[in-house]
């Protein structure tokens, strides 16, 4: 198997088998909080699948370049909660200087992920992961940045799906008391339940 | 005092400490001067020139972020009035005068915007005038309190009395009396509707500031239903009462609910002193001035005899006409009539 494998089995393994909401239990705030509506639900895919990449991209650096070679392992949550956050600032300064309709789409929903747990959740476990192919070989940059950027396509599948349902669920006759938050957090039982299924699978 | 010299002795005495510090001190200081110095710059070279109306329409708005225009807070407003050319009457508390005030910033010119009140349409709901079917101990809010078996008080179309209105004005417009009533402040309420949306029975309606009758009452049940589940004895039974005697037709019965059209509701007060039930609430009561006839411009054409709803006027065709003062409610329907302005009031 080549690198182009690897790759595949990297994002199938991001997306299904180890899918940051339903197996990691990961963002689980904005999973349940931006899935009303789809347009926004796709917002909030976008921009998690953008913050995560370049988040792993610079923690990446950070980890390996600054804090290994120092010998301080046990500063990495701090400085990589900063790191993103001053990352996600200056973006968003960017994109709304460059590119306002970027920003009038993700504009909202950037700043709220500023310190979200899947953001660091991805940064860090990518500082512990091993190739597939290889268990002896830690993640390189490429790796890193690859496994962000599927690890927010599985979360932003998993949000549209159900901000998808969650919709229909509007028009469902369901018991006045089960309405809102609570059908949707046995809707996301069931959907973990349902990912739970791709935990077997060998890629 | 004492804490910072120990520490300086520690330091002192094991240099090896110093090497542990500083490093760990150093990058993280590092890290937060670097980013901090990055963004103070890109917040000078990516700077967005911001409309300068957006600035002073947030500025001229209450800052509230009640949400009664429909925007997400009171930038977000500003926002659209400037790019997204938003009328600038949909601020509630600013009322009349600011949305002059955003129009000439604007350039623009206001449309009336009519003031409005809100107004609780139940007289249940406090500590003595309340039916109980259980004795709810769950969370006290109004919300949780109705979804269990359809609320704890025995109507279940009235105030459940856990206050979310109360909790929802920014404005500090209602209290809660003695008795556990919610009272709302005219002065201070806005019509936001941010209790509207708040209330989870949606007793809660917003109506013109000067009309001064209202339906107590938001019942859907059928007349013995609602006499039985009323805890303070004011349901309205659907009786039509009201509808039939209101001079100008403004009442209908609706799925066993009277309901007052405040664009024809003259404020005579006429449905309140008929209701059987006292269901009606009239602000005005005892206050209203007495109809009286103005001898020299009475022609004796009888037409405000035949419109008065109480029958408070008598005389013959071609005579002068009386009017009997302690019939008159004070309606002003004949005032209306008149064609020779021979009543007025006092």
């Amino acid at each position: 198997m080549g690198y182009i494998g690897e790759i595949f089995v990297m994002a199938m393994t991001a997306i299904f088998i180890q899918n940051f909401v339903l197996a990691r239990f990961l963002g689980l705030c904005p999973y349940l909080g931006v899935s009303k509506k789809l347009d926004s639900a796709f917002g909030m895919g976008m921009a998690v699948i953008f913050v995560m990449t370049l988040a792993s991209a610079f923690a990446y650096l950070i980890q390996n370049y600054l804090l290994k070679p120092l010998g301080l392992d046990y500063l990495q949550t701090i400085s990589f909660i900063l790191t993103i956050a001053a990352l996600v600032q200056f973006v968003e300064m960017v994109i709304q200087k460059n590119a306002p309709a970027l920003y009038k789409s993700l504009g909202v929903y950037l700043p709220l992920i500023t310190t979200n747990c899947a953001v660091l959740g991805v940064a860090i476990l990518n500082t512990k992961a091993y190739r597939a192919t290889d268990p002896t070989l830690a993640y390189n940059f490429l790796d890193s940045v690859l496994n962000g950027f599927f690890s927010g396509v599985g979360f932003t599948v998993v949000l549209l799906a159900m901000a998808g349902i969650r919709e229909r669920l509007e028009f469902a006759e369901i018991p006045k008391s089960m309405k809102g938050m609570p059908i949707g957090l046995i809707l996301a039982g069931i959907m973990a339940l349902a990912f739970y299924g791709f935990m077997g699978f060998k890629i | 005092m004492i804490i910072l010299p120990a520490m300086i002795s520690i330091l002192e005495a094991s240099p090896s400490m110093i090497n542990t510090l500083g490093a760990p001190i150093m990058v993280i200081g590092g890290l937060g001067l670097l980013f901090g110095v990055i963004l103070a710059i890109a917040s000078k070279v990516f700077e967005v020139k911001v409309d300068p109306r957006v600035e002073q329409i947030s500025e001229a708005l209450p800052g509230a972020n009640c949400g009664a225009c429909g925007m997400p807070g009171c930038a977000g407003y500003a926002d659209a009035i400037v790019h997204g050319g938003e009328a600038v009457n949909k601020c509630a508390p600013g009322g009349a005068a600011l949305a002059a005030k955003i129009a000439e910033i604007m350039g623009t010119v206001a449309g009336s915007t009519e003031q409005k009140i809100a107004v609780i349409h139940c007289t249940s709901g406090g500590t003595n005038n309340t039916k109980w079917k259980y004795a709810y101990q769950g969370i006290e809010t109004c919300k949780a309190a109705v979804n269990i078996a359809d609320g704890p008080n025995a109507c279940s179309w009235g105030c459940v009395g856990y206050n979310d209105c109360e909790r929802s004005c920014v404005f500090g417009a209602i209290s809660i009396d003695e008795h556990g009533m919610r009272c709302i402040d005219p002065d201070k309420c806005t019509a936001c509707g941010a209790c509207v949306k708040a209330c989870p029975r949606k007793l809660i309606d917003l109506v013109p500031i000067n009309k001064t009758v209202y339906i107590k009452c938001s019942s859907k049940d059928k007349g013995p239903i609602a006499k039985q589940a009323c805890g303070s004895t004011h349901p309205c039974i659907a009786c039509g009462i009201c509808a039939k005697n209101c001079p100008v037709n403004a009442i209908t019965i609706e799925q066993n609910l009277a309901v007052i059209d405040y664009t024809k509701c003259i404020n005579c007060g006429l449905c309140a002193t008929k209701c059987p039930t006292k269901a009606i609430l009239d602000l005005l009561a005892g206050c209203r001035k007495k109809a009286e006839i103005i001898a020299e411009n009475c022609i004796g054409c009888a037409l405000c005899a035949k419109n008065c709803p109480v029958k408070a006027i008598s005389g013959e065709l071609k005579q002068l006409h009386t009017i009997d003062s302690n019939l008159c409610i004070g309606c002003e329907v004949c005032v209306s009539k008149c064609r020779k302005q021979a009543i007025k009031m006092v």
